[in-house]
């Protein structure tokens, strides 16, 4: 087997820092210590795609990584925060989700991203062709993370977090999306997130709180 | 060119303006004057595709061929209907007191802006702005559906925006996938993402990623189109977003959904030579139509029903594009047209209807007919023609997709029948009583639109008839894309 050079290492280590990451967001039950670290995760896309680009010469890549570094690592945790201070909902902690079960359903799911993404990987020219499973999974797990959660902040964070893992999958599997996609992928997350504050408001308003069981009216038949 | 800018450009200097001055009185009229123009911008660009053919303009990145011309002009022709019916409709909801006017300017602006992103959505050559500008679209559609700020508005907005957001991110995971199997033939850059690019490699593409992407992206896009079981947020949207929003909801948002999917499903066909793709989106295409006929029956609330219809009709054009062959197919083209246009019309004839009974719970909507006549027979006419009675064009388009199932896929054709006869008994029975019996519907402070739900009804109709020549070259033609 030879050995891989050292950016490659460095890339799969971080990889491996983003899916850490994933779970422990899935298990952090604290709004605040949510956004950390979804600002963490933002930050090792970031790093790791200013590795894919020194490593492999590609100079808009760096471009992406900036791009990332603003937006996921400072922008919209500050904006999240803001908005947090603003709501006063600064100790909000999640309870009904039973963290065990949930873990083992995100094993499960990283079991199969691997999987799913085997085949794919084989195919991959890239010198990052193996963490394509590893992005897979933060996506799915990400997934999970919106399921489970009940209140509105923290579906939001794994909504945004499911945007990092897709980004990692389009740099590993394929040194980035061309540079007008990306920006318009930005802009969209950027604007949705301008919106979702004025919505959390709209909510408050409305029901008192942002915890959803407040919202399961509409229901088939009942109304 | 011109026109293509043109047709793009116009909906965003309208969003602008109507940004500053949507509040005001005449702001209704800005925006039907911008719809018009858009529409004429369309009718321009239509007039030059059927001149001068097929155009790729713009270093590629924007092209019309017979495929999407015809709903550019669909889009573009409903977009300045609908403006037209919200004119009188938003007065009335602001003299009821359920909108102010910083609302009335959101709307406007976001109205344009939607209009902007689907139009965009539908032109755009490059597969990665055709997610952009869905995305986009849901997010100018999530302020519309929670306009009234009611609790259930902003439930049904939240639902919309995180079942859609996730479904989205599945469609962009899709799309990088594709991207991803692509580059390896056409190089980095903005060219492997080029749909005319991917068409013409597209026997080369690799199968197994092609496959994995097609997944991703039915699941993703289908989910906007309201796919069983990605349905959940359209029947909450179309209820609780004011009924313009829900007119073009249904009858566009729905459509450049579906030609997303459509668009992936030629490149994946090409790909994979086997009946993979077609087989997924026949399964999910009936499991939608099945499952809507049975929920349609069980609502009370009017605009939920036709929202249940509209899921079925999509469930329908699906399974017709599954199927494939050049008359399913040119079916479904046909009956994209024809259900958006007597969606939208249904929906303008609902909306006056609950504005006259003063809610939309169909046990308390009776005698509309007694009342104002025209809103009565719209609302019986359109409700005809969209359960397939014929002269209307929905007839045709149901008739050439039953009776290719009964050739091709015979084992469909009960399921397919029986939901339409369910949907039919339901729909009818609750419509029926609405329009004749006792009335307690009280007076309108203006006078209710109603020249653009016979518009649409009338080409409805015409389209059950005769189809232009033109139109139907289109249709063969696309259908031959389609396969």
């Amino acid at each position: 087997m030879t050995t891989l050079p050292l950016y490659a290492q460095l890339i799969n280590l971080l990889a491996a820092v983003l899916l850490l990451l994933s779970f422990a967001m899935l298990a952090q039950r604290r709004v605040w210590s949510l956004i950390s670290l979804f600002g963490a995760q933002g930050l090792a896309l970031s790093v790791s795609t200013a590795i894919v680009a020194y490593g492999t010469h590609q100079p808009h890549l760096y471009w992406s990584a900036g791009l990332t570094l603003v937006l996921k690592v400072m922008l919209l945790p500050w904006l999240l925060r803001r908005l947090i201070r603003q709501l006063d909902v600064k100790w909000d902690v999640e309870g009904l989700i039973n963290i065990p079960t949930t873990m083992l359903i995100g094993i499960v799911l990283v079991v199969f991203s691997f999987n799913l993404a085997l085949p794919i990987s084989q195919l991959a020219s890239t010198v990052t062709r193996a963490t394509l499973g590893i992005a897979m999974a933060s996506v799915m797990l990400s997934c999970l993370m919106m399921i489970t959660r009940r209140k509105a902040i923290p579906q939001v964070v794994g909504f945004l977090s499911m945007e990092n893992g897709l980004f990692f999958a389009a740099t590993s599997a394929t040194y980035g999306m061309p540079m007008v996609v990306e920006l318009g992928i930005a802009l969209d997350v950027l604007v949705g997130m301008l919106i979702l504050g004025v919505f959390f408001f709209q909510i408050r308003e409305q029901f008192d709180s942002l915890d959803l069981k407040h919202m399961e009216k509409l229901r088939e038949g009942e109304e | 060119m011109i026109e293509i800018l043109a047709v793009l450009g116009l909906p965003v200097a309208g969003a602008l303006i109507l940004a500053l001055i949507g509040h005001r009185r005449e702001a209704p009229v800005v925006n039907v004057v911008v719809s018009f123009l858009t529409f004429a911008a369309a009718g321009a660009l239509t007039a030059r595709v059927i001149a001068e053919g097929p155009l790729l303009v713009l270093d590629r990145q924007f092209f019309v061929d017979p495929f999407n011309v015809f709903l550019v002009a669909l889009t573009a022709f409903v977009g300045f209907t609908t403006s037209l019916f919200s004119r009188p409709y938003m007065r009335i909801e602001r003299e009821h007191g359920r909108l102010n006017a910083a609302r009335l300017r959101l709307y406007h602006s976001m109205y344009q802006l939607f209009n902007f992103t689907m139009l965009l959505a539908l032109l755009t050559n490059n597969l990665g702005i055709l997610w952009v500008a869905m995305e986009a679209a849901t997010l100018a559609t999530v302020l519309l559906v929670s306009l009234y700020r009611t609790p259930a508005s902003l439930e049904a907005a939240w639902k919309y925006f995180i079942l859609c957001g996730v479904g989205l991110a599945q469609a962009l995971f899709g799309t990088i996938l594709l991207y991803f199997a692509a580059e390896r033939l056409l190089g980095a850059g903005g060219g492997a993402l080029l749909w005319t690019e991917l068409n013409g490699v597209k026997g080369q593409l690799e199968p197994t990623v092609l496959s994995l992407a097609f997944v991703f992206l039915l699941v993703g896009y289908g989910t906007k189109v309201g796919l069983v079981p990605l349905h959940n947020w359209l029947p909450d949207a179309h209820a609780e977003g004011p009924t313009p929003v829900s007119a073009v909801l249904s009858g566009l948002l729905l459509n450049v959904a579906l030609y997303a999917v459509v668009r992936c499903k030629v490149l994946v066909e090409g790909s994979l030579h086997n009946a993979f793709a077609r087989e997924l989106m026949m399964g999910f295409g009936l499991l939608s139509v099945v499952v809507a006929a049975f929920l349609l029956s069980r609502q009370k609330d009017i605009k939920r029903m036709f929202a249940y219809s509209s899921i079925e009709h999509m469930g329908i054009i699906t399974f017709a594009f599954g199927m494939g062959g050049p008359i399913a197919s040119f079916a479904g083209l046909l009956h994209m047209t024809v259900h958006s246009l007597t969606k939208s019309a249904i929906f303008f004839a609902v909306g006056h209807a609950t504005q006259k009974a003063g809610t939309q719970a169909m046990e308390e909507i009776r005698g509309l007919i007694t009342v104002s006549p025209m809103i009565g027979w719209g609302l019986i006419l359109g409700s005809l023609a969209i359960l397939g009675m014929p002269p209307f064009g929905v007839f045709a388009s149901e008739f050439l997709i039953l009776t290719t199932a009964m050739r091709e896929q015979p084992w469909a054709t009960p399921f397919l029948l029986g939901a339409l006869g369910i949907a039919f008994a339901a729909v009818f029975s609750r419509v029926q009583p609405m329009v004749f019996g006792e009335t307690t519907a009280k007076r309108l402070p203006y006078r209710p639109a109603m020249v653009p739900v016979f518009v649409h009804l009338a080409v409805v109709l015409m389209l059950g008839l005769w189809i232009p020549p033109f139109l139907a070259e289109w249709y063969r033609q696309a259908a031959r894309l389609i396969g």
